[in-house]
């Protein structure tokens, strides 16, 4: 491509991404925006004095308990995953096609449905309104998403790595941690993220189970967008992306197809 | 030291056998190769000694010792496999040093082993070389490496030069043939390549459909098989039949004087390698034949030629023969292999 033609498809890939920020950000900032007007009439700094000031705590501890779900729910899916990932994609077994439709489940349902289920086995359980009950709850639509990133990276990972490294003198542990895992880190980094975004996203499921007990960032915002007071909205907003986009950003080495093809 | 005894190795894979009745004695700094076609059961030998595989029957003694129960990582045997496997979040010097590592041997005392298998597989100045910044050649050596620097009591070598070109090839088996000579490591190659089996190691066994049919030094197998199939494997293509009586072996196209008794009276196999058949244009021996096709490999050429209602196969260097030229052959009686009966 020219370098000219690259900087137009450059620039409108990042206006597209920025825009919606770009307007979260001037929301953020204005005292005074209505209709006809294409610019705020008036700048201020009322809705972040409100996030920071008078909300603050109430912020900062869903902020706490958004990232302690998140992350729970992220290490759980990638334990969980990544032994489930090379059952799938190193071995033949009975039944295989049937685990993988059940995988698939909880994403083709929605997730309203999925909640509402749980919500009466979860209550029978006293797991409802309980952090133990929302991050089960966000495991069911993280797993099949880990599941299937793992089972793709062992299903191009060339077992004879662990042979080599057992014949060299390497114990089934040493085998795990010195050669399994590097070998398989950037597919575990997609699995960790996407568990830990769509968690992080997860409203319907919270409200449901966590029942206004466990009280998560889009909890919160839900209720401050429910006001109707749109510059708290968008620096909420703000407040609610940042740590998502940073866990993208961080891990952007890792993304990519080559993350995922794993190592043949 | 390192003595490798393989006694009535059988292994299957669900019902069907892939390796039956193997039986194979490895001396203290001996280099054996086993060759065989694909799929003949080289690798899952290897494997079995390695103690990637449990054998179904049998016994692997390693230095005396019955190694079955023992798990890959405390066999005294490193398997290098025809895959460099080089791990790919390590550089070169890590990946030398990952067995002493598994050891818990750290500092100065691997390091200097490190430096010397380095020297030894010429690959002095690339420690600290990412792995995928190495040729094809380098990435085998550094393989290599990696097993070497354990000093194992039995290296094991499943076809580590298949994946390179010609030329490439022939370096390392030089390099393996120094290597294993200065360090005296008893060395178990797989490879189905017969030149090279022949070329590197002191004695061969060929292995067809799971069988060890022959071991021994390379000329005994070349120059006296023991059996049809195993000339066959060895490029030999020239069968004839014939019987022994009175002290020889009578054919229509020789008479070989031979001790050999068994089988008295029975139609046995003989085999001639197709460079030890002298053809001549001139009618100077007493068997004649027809040229049929004829073919240039260089050094030398490949002639079919008719000859009593049988075809023989010749590699000569001699002069031009054409199709539907008549020759005449002679089958020299002293390079006439004949077969005990199959009784």
């Amino acid at each position: 491509m020219k370098p000219f033609n690259r900087n137009i498809a450059s620039a409108t890939l990042i206006t597209a991404v920025l825009l919606p920020f770009i307007l979260l950000l001037m929301w953020s900032f204005s005292a005074r925006w209505f209709y006809p007007q294409l610019w705020p009439t008036q700048w201020g700094l009322r809705a972040w004095q409100y996030v920071f000031g008078t909300a603050g705590i109430q912020i900062i501890s869903g902020l706490m308990q958004s990232m302690l779900t998140a992350l729970v729910t992220a290490v759980i899916s990638v334990v969980i995953g990544v032994p489930a990932g090379r059952a799938l994609g190193l071995y033949n077994f009975r039944g295989k096609d049937l685990i993988s439709v059940m995988l698939m489940l909880p994403v083709i349902v929605p997730p309203l449905c999925v909640a509402m289920g749980l919500h009466l086995w979860f209550i029978k359980l006293s797991l409802a309104e309980t952090f133990i009950g929302v991050v089960l709850v966000h495991l069911t639509f993280c797993l099949p998403y880990s599941v299937f990133v793992m089972w793709g990276v062992f299903s191009n990972y060339n077992p004879d790595y662990e042979n080599q490294a057992r014949s060299l003198g390497a114990n089934s542990w040493k085998i795990i941690t010195r050669v399994m895992l590097p070998l398989t880190l950037p597919g575990i980094m997609v699995a960790g993220l996407f568990s830990f975004l769509l968690s992080w996203s997860q409203y319907l499921s919270t409200l449901i189970i966590g029942g206004g007990r466990v009280i998560t960032l889009p909890i919160l915002l839900f209720a401050l967008m429910g006001s109707g007071d749109r510059p708290v909205a968008a620096a909420v907003s703000i407040v609610f992306v940042a740590p998502a986009f940073l866990a993208l950003l961080l891990s952007a080495r890792y993304l990519g197809g080559k993350s995922i093809a794993g190592v043949r | 030291m390192g003595e490798l005894l393989l006694k009535n190795l059988t292994i299957r894979f669900g019902s069907t056998p892939v390796v039956r009745d193997f039986n194979l004695a490895v001396l203290d700094g001996e280099m054996v190769s086993l060759l065989g076609p694909s799929g003949a059961g080289k690798t899952t030998v290897l494997k079995a000694v390695a103690g990637l595989i449990q054998p179904h029957e049998g016994e692997i003694i390693i230095d005396g010792q019955p190694v079955e129960a023992l798990p890959p990582e405390k066999r005294n045997a490193v398997m290098v496999f025809q895959k460099s496997l080089l791990f790919p979040f390590m550089n070169v010097a890590q990946n030398i040093e990952f067995g002493l590592r598994m050891q818990g041997r750290q500092g100065r005392e691997i390091r200097n082993k490190i430096e010397e298998i380095m020297q030894l597989t010429e690959l002095t100045g690339l420690g600290q070389r990412k792995v995928h910044e190495l040729s094809g050649g380098q990435q085998q050596r550094v393989s290599l490496a990696r097993a070497l620097v354990l000093k194992p009591a039995i290296l094991l070598l499943d076809e580590p030069l298949s994946n390179l070109d010609a030329n490439l090839r022939q370096q390392m088996r030089e390099l393996i043939q120094d290597i294993q000579a200065e360090t005296r490591i008893t060395t178990l190659f797989v490879t189905h390549d017969q030149a090279e089996a022949l070329m590197i190691s002191h004695r061969v066994g060929l292995l067809l459909d799971g069988r060890l049919r022959q071991v021994g030094k390379p000329r005994e197998l070349f120059y006296r098989p023991t059996d049809p199939e195993v000339a066959r494997f060895f490029g030999g293509c020239n069968f004839i039949q014939g019987r022994i009586k009175d002290g020889s072996y009578h054919s229509e196209f020789a008479t070989v004087p031979t001790p050999q008794t068994n089988g008295n009276g029975h139609l046995l196999t003989a085999t001639i390698r197709p460079e030890d058949i002298l053809i001549s244009p001139d009618p100077k021996y007493d068997l004649s034949g027809q040229v049929q096709k004829t073919n240039f490999e260089g050094s030398a050429t490949r002639i079919w030629v008719q000859c009593k209602g049988s075809r023989f196969v010749i590699l000569t260097s001699g002069a031009d023969f054409s199709p539907g030229q008549n020759v005449c052959l002679h089958l020299p009686p002293e390079k006439i292999r004949i077969f005990p009966s199959e009784e």
